[in-house]
């Protein structure tokens, strides 16, 4: 078929469509809705991943969290965290012993009161190594992060999240500001930037970052005061290309050692590696979208159904035209391309429509409920060839029935 | 009167035609054998049941023979497919029918330019040689009225039109009068009459003797058989039915 036919056959169409205004509009709102909640569905779940993938950089993909796990006492489990918490020595053992840990740093966690002035703030106290920076870098809005030095000699700084310096501060700039913890003057030295939501229950952002040693001696200690010099947990940033599972392996062996565990029995801590634990999340986030999409396309499914059945009333309706297109010269083929464009046009004009619908829809969504959307061309491109496509499938059944009407019967049909 | 084979736009030779109704076979035709010259003004007659609609099917390439030999323009029609039959059609014969049959809000023009879209004729070519057809048939001036505007005579004229636009060989009229009043019809027979005088061969259908009698020649049928072929002014059949409708 030339481009000259194509656009000939294009124009009977719309002729066609046009002489039945209203029905061609219902018959094309399955195509519109099936679209719309396509890209919705895409567009969600597309979001999603996103906002999984954000966390995942967020979080580092190279990094471990080594925490003190259960312990058997007796008969007894203990819960988790049971186990003693590590010391400066394991971090040391583990610099020797794993070379290839590019950063390592304690982090000893408490709930605390912090209060400035009139406000105060129940809170959760972070006290980690100055080289808690390099493990998971967290940029500052304003001031400085604590240096080796500050926490060698348990300095009474801190760093606060954004979330505690908008209830204590709201405006105020707080550098320099000293702020009561536990009813301990700490000097602030900086404010981080906001992590925002990672989708866990906890606010990241909720927090006071003191060094560890100050956390220790003055805030958090008593709860691990089996272990003088406790460092809580552990993050461990792997160096860029060394082997994640070798240097787990590593870290381990050390642990164990230090820990005198022997052969055979059960680790008393464990290696947590959370891009992994994201990772596993994304992929159930990608499958619940593609069960989305599949539900969506279904909608598809049930308009192209409903085109079928309008494009069968209309050859039927149309019957004597039909008759007439063939007495005066109308192949069997042009019939079929007569018809089978009107469908086509059908649902490529739904699915238009049914493309800025969507669009329109996930913009409400985004805006309403905050979620992270986002509309790939592939999508769009997929929605539009799919409309065609519906078009296609569910036009030739009616078109091949108009192509093979007799016609002389067709002529003499009331 | 010798026909050369060759010459003539339509030759029949024992055509039959035979519908299967259920268990019972329809002889539709039988042995049916006639020439149509180019320039000819033949009508076909005959009660309903008689085999002229078949006939008319057969003639316009709606349809095949069963068994028989039907040749037009040159083409013998058994061979052809589907497609075949729509290139034959659309090359050769100008269809006018009783109802019209034009496509409803759909102008004159864009009406007449129908089989010349399914004869892939640039668009340019299309435009102008519609106009050319409907200012043959008196309605150049009525391109862009839709058929709703227009009389039931001048509805037919479109229909004319658009049966002689594509220059056909043969005008295949079947009852072209059956929906129109005697003045219309009159008006519609005399350009009818006209178009043939300008070299154009004209079939018509019909069972209204009148009508029949602006052609040249008659055939009538009965029972799938030609029971008289003559020229319509020796028809003494077609003489006393005018009269007959006369009188009464």
């Amino acid at each position: 078929m030339s481009a000259r036919e194509l656009v000939e056959f294009v124009k009977l169409a719309l002729v066609a469509l046009r002489l039945n205004k209203l029905r061609s509009a219902l018959t094309t709102l399955g195509i519109i809705i099936g679209v719309a909640s396509v890209i919705v569905m895409a567009a969600i779940g597309r979001g999603a991943s996103i906002a999984m993938e954000k966390q995942i950089a967020a979080l580092g993909t190279n990094v471990l969290n080594v925490m003190p796990g259960s312990m058997r006492v007796g008969a007894r489990q203990l819960g988790f965290g049971g186990a003693p918490p590590f010391s400066e020595k394991d971090m040391r053992a583990l610099r020797e012993k794993a070379p290839d840990i590019a950063a390592i740093s304690g982090q000893l966690n408490g709930s605390v009161n912090a209060v400035w002035g009139a406000a105060n703030w129940s809170t959760t106290v972070n006290g980690v190594h100055a080289e808690y920076q390099d493990v998971r870098p967290w940029p500052l809005k304003s001031g400085r992060f604590f240096s080796a030095d500050e926490v060698n000699r348990g300095a009474k700084v801190a760093v606060l999240g954004s979330s505690v310096t908008r209830e204590l501060f709201d405006t105020v700039d707080p550098i320099g500001e000293i702020v009561r913890i536990n009813n301990i003057p700490f000097e602030i030295i900086g404010v981080l930037t906001t992590r925002g939501q990672s989708g866990g229950p906890t606010d990241p952002d909720d927090v006071v970052v003191v060094p560890l040693t100050t956390a220790r001696s003055r805030l958090v200690g008593r709860a691990f005061a089996t272990v003088p010099d406790t460092v809580g947990m552990l993050q461990v940033r792997v160096a860029d290309g060394a082997d994640l599972a070798a240097v787990q392996e590593q870290i381990a062996g050390a642990l164990r050692k230090q820990r005198n565990i022997a052969a055979g029995q059960d680790d008393n801590f464990s290696i947590r590696n959370f891009a992994q634990l994201l990772q596993t999340r994304n992929e159930q986030a990608q499958t619940l979208s593609l069960l989305l999409a599949v539900t969506a396309a279904m909608s598809l499914v049930v308009g192209g159904i409903g085109i079928m059945n309008i494009m069968l009333v209309s050859v039927t309706e149309r019957t004597r035209e039909i008759g007439l297109r063939m007495a005066v010269g109308a192949r069997p083929l042009d019939v079929l391309a007569q018809f089978l464009t009107e469908a086509i046009l059908l649902c490529l004009a739904g699915g238009l429509i049914g493309l800025l619908l969507g669009v329109v829809v996930v913009i409400v969504v985004s805006h309403i409920a905050g979620w992270t959307v986002s509309i790939g061309a592939g999508t769009v491109a997929l929605a539009i060839l799919a409309s065609g496509a519906v078009g296609v499938i569910f036009g030739f059944v009616p078109a091949r029935r108009a192509a093979r009407l007799n016609p002389i019967d067709a002529l003499r049909y009331e | 009167m010798s026909r050369a084979a060759g010459a003539a736009l339509i030759s029949a030779r024992h055509l039959a035609k035979t519908y299967q109704l259920g268990e019972q076979a329809v002889h539709a035709l039988r042995d049916v054998s006639f020439d149509v010259m180019p320039g000819e003004f033949l009508a076909i007659m005959g009660p309903s049941g008689s085999g002229k609609s078949t006939l008319m099917n057969l003639i316009g390439a709606l349809d095949t023979p069963s068994s028989g030999e039907l040749t037009i323009d040159g083409e013998p029609i058994s061979g052809l497919d589907a497609e075949g039959l729509a290139e034959l059609r659309n090359r050769t014969i100008g269809f006018v029918f009783q109802q019209f049959n034009l496509l409803r809000r759909t102008s004159a023009l864009e009406n007449v330019k129908l089989p010349l879209l399914y004869a892939r004729r640039r668009p340019p070519d299309m435009t102008a040689a519609a106009r050319t057809a409907l200012e043959q048939v008196g309605l150049g001036t009525r391109l862009d009225h839709q058929p709703s505007q227009l009389s039931g005579g001048q509805q037919q004229r479109v229909a004319i039109a658009r049966a002689l636009v594509n220059s056909p060989r043969l005008i295949l009229a079947d009852e072209p009068t059956g929906a129109l009043d005697t003045e219309t019809s009159a008006e519609i027979m005399a350009l009818l009459r006209r178009l043939n005088e300008g070299g154009l061969t004209v079939v018509l259908v019909t069972h209204e003797p009148d009508i029949a009698a602006h052609a040249r020649r008659l055939i009538r049928l009965r029972d799938g058989r030609i029971i008289e072929d003559v020229a319509a002014a020796d028809s003494t059949w077609l003489r006393a039915a005018t009269h007959g409708a006369a009188a009464r």
